[in-house]
This record gives C-alpha cells, sequence and structure tokens, in this order.
C-alpha cells in the first residue's frame, strides 16, 4: 500500500508525464461530455429554460458517482483532497456574472471547448475569443477585484460536513439520498 | 467488443451513463495527478501564453499570473483535449457539423450570424470574467468541488444556475417573446 502511494506521487511530481496526462483526460473529458450531449448549445439553454435535464442528470451522475469514489481513495489514503476556502464576494457574485454568461452563450468553459470539437463556429469565434477577453480584463483588474469583492464575506465553513456540523460519511450519505431522489423525481415528473 | 464498438458509434448516451463516467474521470484525476477537473484555469493560462509573445513584460507584472502561471502544463493541455475528444465522439457517431447559429436561438432570434457572434462573445466575456471571480466554472466547482464536498463550490455552482436561469429566461422569453 505505501510503495503504491509512493508510485503515484512519484507520477505527480513528473511534469512531462503531467502535460501528456492533462492531454489524455482532456480526451476522455471531451468524450465524455459529447456523448452525454451536453457540448450542445439546445441541449444547455433547455436545461437553462427548466424544459429539459440532461445538464442537470449529467452533472449529479458525475457527483454522485465521484463522491463516493473520492471518498473512498481517501479512506485508503491514495488522495488528500484539499478545498479552497470561499466567500460570499468571491462565490455568489463570481457566480452569478458566470451564470448571466452561461446563458448569453449556451455554453460554459468545458463545454465550449467540446462544441468546438463537434463544430460549432459560433463557440469558437464567439465563445473562446470571449472567454480570453473576460480573463484578460479579470487579470488586468485582479488585485483591485480581490481588496474590493474576493475577501469580503468569508463562508463559514470550508466543507459542507463543517458547515453542517456532521460527520462526513453521514453528510455524503444524506447528499447521495438527496442527488439519488431528485434524478428519481426528474424521471417520475417525465423529464 | 462488437458491444464496445457500437457504443462510440452511438450518437448520444444516457447522461447518467456519460455522468458516472465522468464522476470515474475525476476521481482518476485526483488519484494520478493531485488535481480537480477544472477548465476554466487552462483559458488564464492560454491567455498568459499569448500575452507573452505580446509582451512579456506586461505579463511577468501582472500578480494574477503568479497565482496562475502562464505555462503548457496539465490545466492548459485539458483544453485541447476536450476539443479532441469531442471531436472524436463526434465523427464517431456522425454527430460533427459545421454551425454557426444553433438551432434553438434561431428559432428565437433568427438565422443571422453576426449577431449570434456577438451575444456569444459577450457571453463569453462574462464568463470567463464571472468564472475566474469564483474562482472556478462548471466543472472545477460544479462537478470536482462538489464532489470534494466544498462548500464554496457548492454555493457557485447554486448561483452559476440561478444566474443562468435566470439571463436564459429573460434572453428567450422577455426580449425574444419566445
Amino acid at each position: 500500500m505505501l510503495k503504491l502511494g509512493e508510485l503515484f506521487t512519484g507520477i505527480h511530481r513528473d511534469r512531462g508525464l503531467q502535460v501528456i496526462l492533462g492531454l489524455l483526460f482532456g480526451i476522455m473529458f471531451g468524450f465524455l461530455l459529447q456523448k452525454g450531449g451536453v457540448t450542445s448549445y439546445n441541449v444547455i439553454i433547455a436545461q437553462l429554460l427548466l424544459t429539459d435535464f440532461t445538464v442537470m442528470k449529467v452533472m449529479l451522475s458525475a457527483v454522485i458517482v465521484g463522491m463516493i469514489g473520492l471518498a473512498l481513495l481517501k479512506h485508503f489514503g491514495y488522495v488528500q483532497p484539499h478545498p479552497a476556502s470561499g466567500t460570499i464576494g468571491s462565490n455568489v457574485v463570481g457566480g452569478i456574472i458566470f451564470g448571466f454568461g452561461f446563458a448569453l452563450l449556451g455554453y460554459c468553459p468545458g463545454t465550449v471547448a467540446g462544441a468546438v470539437g463537434t463544430g460549432a463556429i459560433d463557440a469558437l469565434i464567439g465563445g473562446v475569443v470571449g472567454i480570453l477577453a473576460g480573463i484578460a480584463v479579470f487579470v488586468e483588474f485582479y488585485p483591485d477585484i480581490k481588496a474590493r469583492f474576493l475577501v469580503k464575506g468569508p463562508l463559514p465553513a470550508v466543507t459542507l460536513p463543517e458547515f453542517l456540523k456532521l460527520p462526513t460519511w453521514l453528510t455524503i450519505i444524506i447528499m447521495e439520498a438527496a442527488m439519488i431522489g431528485f434524478l428519481l423525481l426528474l424521471e417520475y415528473l417525465g423529464y | 467488443m462488437v458491444q464496445i464498438l457500437e457504443m462510440l458509434t452511438q450518437a448520444t448516451w444516457s447522461p447518467y451513463v456519460a455522468g458516472a463516467g465522468i464522476g470515474i474521470l475525476v476521481c482518476l484525476a485526483f488519484l494520478l495527478s493531485n488535481r480537480p477537473i477544472g477548465c476554466s484555469s487552462g483559458f488564464v493560462k492560454a491567455d498568459g501564453l499569448i500575452g507573452k509573445t505580446i509582451s512579456p513584460s506586461h505579463v511577468e507584472k501582472k500578480e494574477y499570473y503568479r497565482e496562475i502561471i502562464p505555462e503548457v502544463d496539465w490545466a492548459f493541455m485539458l483544453i485541447p483535449g476536450i476539443v479532441i475528444g469531442a471531436f472524436i465522439s463526434s465523427m464517431l457517431s456522425g454527430q460533427f457539423h459545421l454551425i454557426i447559429v444553433p438551432a434553438t436561438w434561431s428559432a428565437t432570434f433568427g438565422n443571422t450570424p453576426v449577431l449570434r457572434i456577438i451575444v456569444a462573445m459577450l457571453g463569453g466575456a462574462l464568463l470567463g470574467f464571472g468564472a475566474r471571480w469564483a474562482g472556478g466554472c462548471t466543472s472545477g466547482h460544479g462537478i470536482s468541488g462538489s464532489i470534494q464536498l466544498s462548500l464554496a463550490s457548492m454555493i457557485s455552482a447554486a448561483c452559476f444556475f440561478a444566474g443562468g436561469i435566470g439571463m436564459a429566461m429573460f434572453l428567450f422569453y422577455v426580449i425574444g417573446g419566445a
């Protein structure tokens, strides 16, 4: 077990290997996004108009599987997740700005790249160019934005179990039940 | 074997199957690369790399590029990877189509490419700006962050959808009158 842990640490430190792994993870992620249907503008807008729930189904299935998987990897000592702390000024304000852009573009940063791969010109010359421009503006004003917004209103806890003051395993069971219940409800309602 | 080939050439999979695959992929990324799958930081690096070719000193002065270093690394390579992966998937299933104006857009706002591109660019700018403001996007916060039980990520994801649903309804029902 210790040997295996050392093996993974060695892989993490191999910068050349990580560049290749980044490309491979990207290829698999892009493949799954396209197969899930979420590289399509029509599917994403239908989700935001609440007429189709494909995006929610893909995201919640990923979280349902990943939450258990990561908890197991952590339990056996193979990974040490390091979730970042947040603030109202960063996560709520930034999240809503992101949401406005999400609806106007009809793609998010991952699905926009996927859409480019499926031949969507609007994703390339509209979306990718726009994202690069928006980030360039953010980089330019980052010190000001950080001081005025990003540090304001720290969240009361880093993780959900800390916030709920519940054991991690119980929080995971509650979250899994809530997510699976939501998906079953969607199916029951015919979405 | 035949079944696997059939699956690869299907137009779409059940969203539950594709989603579960993404969940496994996020776990593998933590295991092999010790990092979440998040897409917006790759665009920051792309911006910095482009900036370096124009004015290296300008890039070096930026505080943000000291936190997210512009280099060709895991996070950067994820983006071309996604393009390639979606290309392979869409080619295998005959779903690759060159389009400028998506069907849902043209049904409400017409077929003019210029209007679609302008709004897409504006949306992209808000998306990139907002993603870095919130410290992540749909994949980094919405999926990888939620998997880590991060409170900030779950709040961010809720706000992505709150803002997105509000703006989509305003755009299509109020401005578009659909």
